[in-house]
Parts: C-alpha cells; sequence; structure tokens
C-alpha cells in the first residue's frame, strides 16, 4: 500500500442547488494528522463544503475519499462508523441528559462499559468539564456546550475530526482556550476546522484553504494568506471596514 | 436542582422498591380480597401491561403510537384462534406474543426506515388500528374462519380455551392463578424494562428521543435502535392482550377501536410519561375510576374521563408520578435545607463506583 493515500480527499466536487453553485470543482486533500482551517467570506461555501464532508449534502458530481474510500453516498450514521468525529456549527448534544452521558454514549459504541467509564472521564477531565458531568447539557452555557461537544467527539477516539465554527460564540477567553484544545487534540488527530474568526485562526492554524464563490481560491500558511492582496480584497478587506 | 428524586428514580433502588411492592401485592392481594375485586384486579394488572409497552416505546423511545392497541388486538386474536385450533394453550401464549411483535417490526420497518416523519407514525398506526377493526369486524358470517376457529366478526370469540399448566390440556388454571399470571407478567415486564432502559441499547434508544442527529453523528443506526424498542412495544402489548383474551375468556374487535388506543394513551399522560410506574398508576387509576363511575347514573363516564384527561393536560401536565415527585423533594428540602450535599456524597459515590 502506498503511504500517500490522503485521508481525507475530494475530487472535483460540485454542489448545485436550482441556480446557486455552491461547491466548485474543489480538489481537496488532507493528509493523516493534519490540522487545516477553511475560511472564506459569508456565502463562500464552507458551510456547503462541510456538509458535504459529513453527508448532510449529496453532491450532484465529484467524489470524497476517506482514506481512499467513497464516501459520498452514506447512510447518515456510516461517517461516524468510519471514523469521522462532526461537530455541527450549533452543538448537537443530547440537551436532556447529562453531560456524563453524552460523552459516555460516543466513548461507549465501540468500547466495554468500563473501558467507556474510563474515556468518559478523561476525556472530561481533557477538555477541563469534569466538573459539570453531572449537569444537563441542555442547561449549559454555550462555550460549555462547546466544549462538552468536543469532548462528546473525541470521546469516539476519530482519526478524523470535523469542527464547524468551534469558536462561534465564545467570549475572548474562552476562545484562547479552545484554540489550545485544538492544537492539543491535533496531536492525536487529524482536524478540519471551518471558521470565519481570523484571530481564531491565527492561533491555531497551520495550513489555510480560502473558499471564495464555491471554488478554492488559495491554500497557503496562514501568514502568506493573509497577505495575499486577492484575499485581502475579497474577505479581510471587507471584515475590516 | 431536583437531582434527589430524579436520580433516585433512574437508580437500582427504585426498580427494586416498585419490584418489592409488587411481589408483596402479589403474594399479599388474594388473601386480602374477595373472588370479585380480585377478578377486577386481574384486569387491571393485564391493562397495566399494556399501558406499560405505550409509556416504554413513547416516554423512553419517543414514538408516539396511536394504535398500540393493535397489537394488543392481535395478540388477543393470535391467542383465541391458536388456542381453539391447538388445544394446549403453551404455544399459543407465545405466538401471542411473537405474531403482534413481527406485526410491529414490519410496520416499524417502514415507518423508520422510510424515514417518515413523526405526523405520518402516528397517520399510519391510527389508520392500521381502524383498518384491523374494519377487517375483523366485518368477519361475521361462518365461512370466515382460521382452521378450527370462527372469527366472529363484531360477535367476538367466546369461549376461548384459558390457560392450562404446560403441556397438561386439562389442568386449567384458577382465577386466582391468573391473576398471579398477570401480576407476574407485570412485574417480569417492568423489571426487563428498566434493565434494558439501564444497558447501552436502552441509552441509546433514548439519546435517540434526545436527538436523532447526534446519535446518528455518533455511528449509531438510530432506525435499528427505534425499530427494536417499537418491536418490544408491539411484543408487550401482545402479551397483554393474550392475558385479555384469558380473563374474559372472550375477545372482540372493540379492543381494535379507536376509544381503546385513546384510553391508553390517556393512562399514559395522567399516569407520567418518561417513567414505567406511571403508565400503570395511571392505568389503575383510570379504570378504577370508569368502574366506579359506572355503578352511578348521574354522570357519563366518558365526560368525566374527558375532564380528567383536560385538567390533566392543563394542570398536571407531567402525570401523576413525576409530579408526586416534585412534591416530595420539595417537601424533604423544606424540613433539611443542607438535604443536597447530604444526597450529593452518596450519589458521588455511585457514580465513581460505576
Amino acid at each position: 500500500m502506498s503511504a500517500v493515500i490522503p485521508l481525507l480527499e475530494t475530487r472535483m466536487l460540485n454542489v448545485r442547488f436550482g441556480g446557486v453553485h455552491a461547491t466548485r470543482d474543489v480538489n481537496f486533500s488532507l493528509a493523516e494528522a493534519e490540522l487545516r482551517c477553511v475560511i472564506g467570506p459569508n456565502g463562500a461555501g464552507k458551510s456547503t463544503f462541510f456538509k458535504l464532508l459529513t453527508g448532510q449534502t449529496k453532491p450532484s458530481s465529484g467524489q470524497i475519499l476517506f482514506r481512499g474510500q467513497d464516501i459520498s453516498n452514506m447512510q447518515p450514521h456510516e461517517p461516524g462508523r468510519l471514523g469521522i468525529g462532526i461537530k455541527t456549527q450549533v452543538p448537537s448534544l443530547f440537551n436532556g441528559l447529562s453531560v456524563w452521558e453524552n460523552v459516555w454514549l460516543s466513548a461507549r459504541r465501540t468500547n466495554s462499559n468500563q473501558q467507556a467509564e474510563r474515556i468518559t472521564r478523561d476525556t472530561l477531565e481533557r477538555v477541563g468539564m469534569l466538573a459539570y458531568k453531572d449537569n444537563l447539557a441542555g442547561l449549559l452555557a454555550h462555550g460549555l456546550r462547546q466544549w462538552v461537544e468536543i469532548a462528546v467527539v473525541i470521546a469516539a477516539d476519530p482519526p478524523l475530526i470535523l469542527l464547524d465554527e468551534p469558536a462561534a460564540g465564545m467570549s475572548d477567553a474562552e476562545v484562547a482556550r479552545t484554540a489550545e484544545l485544538i492544537l492539543e487534540i491535533n496531536r492525536q488527530h487529524a482536524l478540519v476546522v471551518v471558521e470565519h474568526d481570523m484571530n481564531f485562526i491565527r492561533m491555531i492554524a497551520k495550513k489555510v484553504t480560502v473558499l471564495h464563490q464555491g471554488a478554492i481560491l488559495r491554500e497557503d500558511t496562514p501568514d502568506r494568506i493573509m497577505s495575499d492582496p486577492l484575499v485581502q480584497q475579497i474577505y479581510l478587506g471587507k471584515k475590516s471596514h | 436542582m431536583k437531582r434527589g428524586v430524579v436520580k433516585f428514580a433512574s437508580s437500582w433502588q427504585s426498580a427494586a422498591l416498585t419490584l418489592a411492592i409488587g411481589v408483596a401485592l402479589l403474594f399479599l392481594l388474594p388473601g386480602l380480597v374477595d373472588d370479585f375485586t380480585l377478578i377486577q384486579l386481574t384486569i387491571y394488572a393485564v391493562m397495566a401491561i399494556l399501558g406499560v409497552s405505550l409509556g416504554f416505546i413513547w416516554g423512553f423511545g419517543g414514538i408516539l403510537c396511536f394504535g398500540q392497541a393493535a397489537f394488543f388486538g392481535l395478540g388477543s386474536y393470535t391467542y383465541a384462534i391458536a388456542v381453539i385450533n391447538m388445544g394446549d394453550s403453551t404455544v399459543p401464549f407465545l405466538l401471542a406474543i411473537v405474531v403482534p411483535a413481527l406485526f410491529a417490526a414490519v410496520l416499524g420497518y417502514v415507518i423508520f426506515y422510510g424515514r417518515l416523519s413523526d405526523v405520518y407514525m402516528g397517520v399510519i398506526t391510527l389508520t392500521v388500528t381502524l383498518i384491523l377493526f374494519n377487517l375483523i369486524n366485518s368477519t361475521a358470517g361462518p365461512e370466515w374462519k382460521i382452521g378450527t376457529a370462527p372469527l366472529g366478526g363484531f360477535n367476538g370469540i367466546p369461549g376461548i380455551p384459558t390457560l392450562n399448566m404446560p403441556g397438561n390440556v386439562d389442568e386449567v388454571l384458577s382465577q386466582q392463578s391468573m391473576f398471579s399470571i398477570a401480576m407476574v407478567c407485570l412485574l417480569l415486564v417492568y423489571a426487563g424494562l428498566r434493565w434494558l432502559i439501564a444497558s447501552k441499547i436502552g441509552r441509546v434508544i433514548v439519546a435517540a428521543k434526545e436527538n436523532e442527529q447526534r446519535v446518528l453523528l455518533l455511528g449509531y443506526d438510530a432506525r435499528a435502535y427505534k425499530l427494536g424498542c417499537f418491536t418490544l412495544g408491539g411484543a408487550i402489548a401482545g402479551l397483554a392482550g393474550c392475558l385479555f383474551a384469558n380473563w374474559g375468556a372472550f375477545t372482540s374487535p372493540t379492543i381494535f377501536g379507536l376509544a381503546m388506543s385513546a384510553q391508553i394513551i390517556i393512562w399514559v399522560i395522567v399516569g407520567g410519561l418518561g417513567t414505567l410506574v406511571g403508565p400503570v398508576v395511571g392505568c389503575v387509576a383510570i379504570q378504577w375510576l370508569t368502574t366506579t363511575i359506572g355503578t352511578q347514573q348521574t354522570f357519563n363516564s366518558n365526560l368525566v374521563l374527558g375532564a380528567i384527561l383536560v385538567v390533566f393536560v392543563l394542570l398536571v401536565p407531567r402525570g401523576i408520578v413525576p409530579s408526586l415527585g416534585d412534591v416530595i423533594e420539595a417537601a424533604w428540602r423544606r424540613r433539611k435545607p443542607q438535604a443536597d450535599s447530604a444526597i450529593a456524597a452518596p450519589l458521588q459515590q455511585t457514580e465513581n463506583a460505576r
């Protein structure tokens, strides 16, 4: 087996909603253990791209390959089984259940009860949420919910983690803590982070993909992306006025 | 924080307590009441099993089935037809559980794997019940029979042979033993469901009710869990139907009727959705009330039942059992302001010991 099969790859990915061409010819590739940020202005197609990767949207044409296997036409529960952990933009938690139960359900799918208990404890400790283990997930503040969802995702130990706006609605301190957490998670897991908060991107990014009008505009290190005149014009320029 | 009572409700101690009370009733009641009352109590226990079946799939699986009576009726008719044909009641007893379960599995497969929405769930289950009602209702002639068992149409099937000792057709069980059997079935169903709800499968079922999308993202096939839950509900309702046919040695199409299905939903609402004891309490209370009202002429019993439902939906929306839990919690805390920390410590320990 050649070592160059990417963890996640899209080939000529296209999505059209009626007359809207939301994703155009996207060729995206992510290596094992890589951390990639996907940015772009509003309407650039970030959310659509994320939904394609998670199987919530079906491509009009093109392929999505996870370790060489086509995942573009899967049942909604299958990406999770393959080892793709997903955090949606609006935290998707079991609101009526405790924080502990939320994480346990994630850990228990592939582990024995005893292991799941241990993993749940370790994971909650890792994201700093152990003190909240008995609280109902639905009653937590937004920032805490984001962390619980991150805990839910990593408890399943997936090789690939997809995060949609993990820092949305957080205070500056919370954003900094989330950035630390993501870098720490990246030691063991590959991540794709879709974000529009540039400060947050600066804290975590090693390589950034810029989407514009559904297509990939640039792919480079954060410094070069931010000094790129075209990116500034379409994205940063708009943001600063 | 109302953790105290809520925590207790999901602990094994509460299951043990409920079972202990149940076992006590099982052994004490036959000695305390006369035969007529015992026969009354038997039907309460039978109907309580039916109530628990809906309480489980609705309260824990989030599946609101308007046609739980369909499985109940199927169980009842399956037993009647099979026992008339076979003589010995052992296999018919099992068939009365398996046939409704299979029927529920097929119906559930269409609903869950077809990804039909909750609204259609209600419409389909309701329609299926009415179809079964009309089907059985129109089988009155002598040409309608399965084996040697005439279906009887709107007249129902009278004189159903009741349960005998397994393998010995002549040893028919007495009314006293019918009470014991119904109670034992109720307790076994309760214990089994409590165990299931505490297990991985049960916890995923509850999670799928909370947030199906998250369950799918975690890699659990929510359809399979819901189907399993729905099928088990059908099996338990079938068991209740079988016991019902035994209780009066009679079954008729009215048990497929709309009134029957509605009644089960009312038991669950009044008793408390999201608990297993609630449907039992609601079922017994409503049935007792219906019988009591039936002995007088001043009020129409349906009118009173309707009024009770309205009062509950408006004033006690969570039902008897959860509201009682709230009252106990509030009273306890008023007496002991520091009770929270006192109960928190042992609960912490059980949490750690998990």
